[in-house]
């Protein structure tokens, strides 16, 4: 039996039909870029799943050799960041992603994730766009959206400064936020940040209203492009709902040295850590090189937009059958 | 030492944390998108009972402990100790007042128990879900009340008391759940 009843898996359709209407309206071009790929993310808090290409005897597919492993994606980031340097223009796409040693009540080692970019919109613009398809999605046209920054937003409620605290200073504010079974933990100050996020922070956002968090510190940049204020920020956006994580969104890097550097940096944490180390994009890395227009982009969680628009609190609700049994 | 890493985490393993066994009895993976992922668990203190919290980073390890459940006979209680053995091994083991806890209220001799044992040893006894045992003691209920609408008080063998309909009389054999130590039914004819 699907763990999806008949109804979701219709509200499911509706949510796609209603997206897929907002972008043709405001002509946003959707686009399909490749699952597989001989590289993959960097990212030390991401794993790709990995299968590989036995070859197929074919001159098609010279320059990809047999038995080449090959990382399903964990986002479609790279690829669409290449249509954009290439002149597409505004693009969105639909596609699952794939993250390995995930599960959970909102995690699933496959998920569906909408993935839009805008060539010379702000970060702001981006907030606003995705806060109305929001909106159209959940058809709660009056729902609200509050913007709060990073650094506020911990310094109000757990009343310490992101940018300055030390890891033994989180791991007291942990304390004093009520996270019990943390006197064991061993984390360096990120690993805290995280931890305060998602567990002391997070359950309170987006209650009532969409709380957009933005603002983020350079440390957390990812992909996103710094703001060199005072402190210096990443220009790096959540959108949440419900106490839950929905969507993540960048005013992009564009810099091709700086990219490469950050690749360099993920790479050598990974290997530290004794994580394995995948190939860098050197194809995205010559896009960037070549010249990507300034974007601003995000990725939003489909499955658990879906969770909010049914009221229900396990991702499993809304897929037609979980990994396990799958 | 055998070890579990945090992927291998779910509802009933046996760890080590402290010095101590513990019993998973929630674990939910907690991740931002862009972040350190982490295990939240739920343990219960196999010694005592107490069930706390406790987080882990994903893809840290933790020992495993020596736990595991097997079925014991009771033998007898000498006053201080109850004995039991392994029915395949004939290995005798004991267990005091701490371990033996609410299951000395239910067993008889020749009962087999779910005993838990650590580091070979055990460490709580579980008596079987339903026993039969005899009534001691009553007071004589209304003659001919068989709706069983009404209680009574009813010590049973081993001292344990429990309610009962009113028609049951001293000397009838009684089945009863022990999981909430509550009369099912006679048992004259098992």
């Amino acid at each position: 039996m699907p763990s999806a009843s008949l109804d979701v898996l219709g509200a499911r359709a509706t949510m796609l039909r209603r997206l897929r209407h907002f972008f043709a309206e405001r002509g946003v071009l959707e686009v399909e870029t490749p699952l597989l790929s001989a590289s993959a993310t960097t990212d030390p808090a991401l794993e790709s799943l990995q299968t590989h290409w036995s070859g197929a005897g074919s001159d098609a597919c010279a320059g990809l050799s047999s038995g080449q492993g090959l990382y399903l994606h964990t986002s479609p980031e790279l690829p669409m960041k290449r249509l954009l340097a290439a002149g597409s223009g505004p693009i969105y796409q639909v596609c699952k992603v794939f993250r390995d040693g995930e599960r959970g009540r909102r995690h699933h080692p496959e998920f569906s994730l909408l993935e839009w970019y805008r060539p010379g919109w702000s970060l702001t613009t981006l907030i606003d766009e995705i806060t109305e398809l929001v909106r159209i999605i959940l058809q709660r046209p009056d729902l609200g959206c509050e913007v709060l920054r990073y650094r506020q937003l911990f310094m109000d409620r757990l009343g310490i400064d992101p940018w300055s605290a030390d890891p033994s200073m989180l791991k007291e504010a942990a304390r004093a936020g009520g996270l019990t079974g943390c006197d064991q933990l061993e984390l360096d100050a990120d690993g805290w940040l995280d931890l305060l996020m998602s567990q002391c922070l997070e359950p309170d956002l987006g209650r009532g209203c969409m709380s957009v968090v933005r603002d983020y510190p350079p440390s957390q940049a990812a992909l996103a492009r710094l703001r060199s204020s005072d402190p210096a920020v990443a220009e790096r956006f959540e959108l949440y709902i419900e106490g839950m994580e929905l969507a993540n969104g960048f005013d992009e890097l564009t810099d091709a040295d700086e990219q490469r550097a950050r690749f360099r940096a993920d790479q050598r944490r990974r290997q530290a850590a004794g994580q394995c180390v995948p190939p860098i994009d050197e194809a995205f890395l010559a896009a960037l090189e070549a010249g990507m227009p300034a974007s601003a982009g995000v990725a939003l969680g489909l499955d658990r937009l879906l969770m909010c628009a049914l009221g229900v609190d396990r991702i499993d609700a809304v897929l037609a059958f979980p990994v396990e049994r799958a | 030492m055998a070890s579990y890493k945090t992927n291998e985490f779910k509802g009933g393993l046996k760890i080590m944390l402290d010095g101590d066994p513990y019993t998973i009895v929630e674990n939910e993976f907690v991740k931002p998108g862009k972040g350190q992922a982490f295990n939240r668990v739920k343990v219960r203190n196999l010694k005592t009972g107490r069930v706390v919290e406790r987080t882990f980073k994903s893809g840290d390890s933790v020992e495993a402990a020596d736990v595991h459940e097997t079925d014991l006979q009771y033998l007898y209680y000498d006053g201080e100790l109850w004995h039991f053995m392994d029915p395949s091994s004939f290995e005798q083991l004991t267990a005091d007042e701490a371990v033996i806890g609410e299951a000395s209220k239910w067993i008889k001799e020749q009962d087999l128990c779910s005993v838990t044992l650590y580091n070979g040893q055990p460490l709580s006894v579980d008596p079987p879900s339903f026993v039969v045992l005899e009534i001691t003691e009553t007071d004589p209920g209304l003659k001919g009340d068989t709706s069983g609408g009404g209680g009574k008080p009813a010590t049973l063998e081993t001292g344990a008391v429990v309610n009962v309909p009113l028609f049951v009389q001293t000397g009838e054999l009684i089945k009863v759940d022990t999981r909430t130590g509550s009369y099912v039914s006679r048992a004259k004819d098992e």
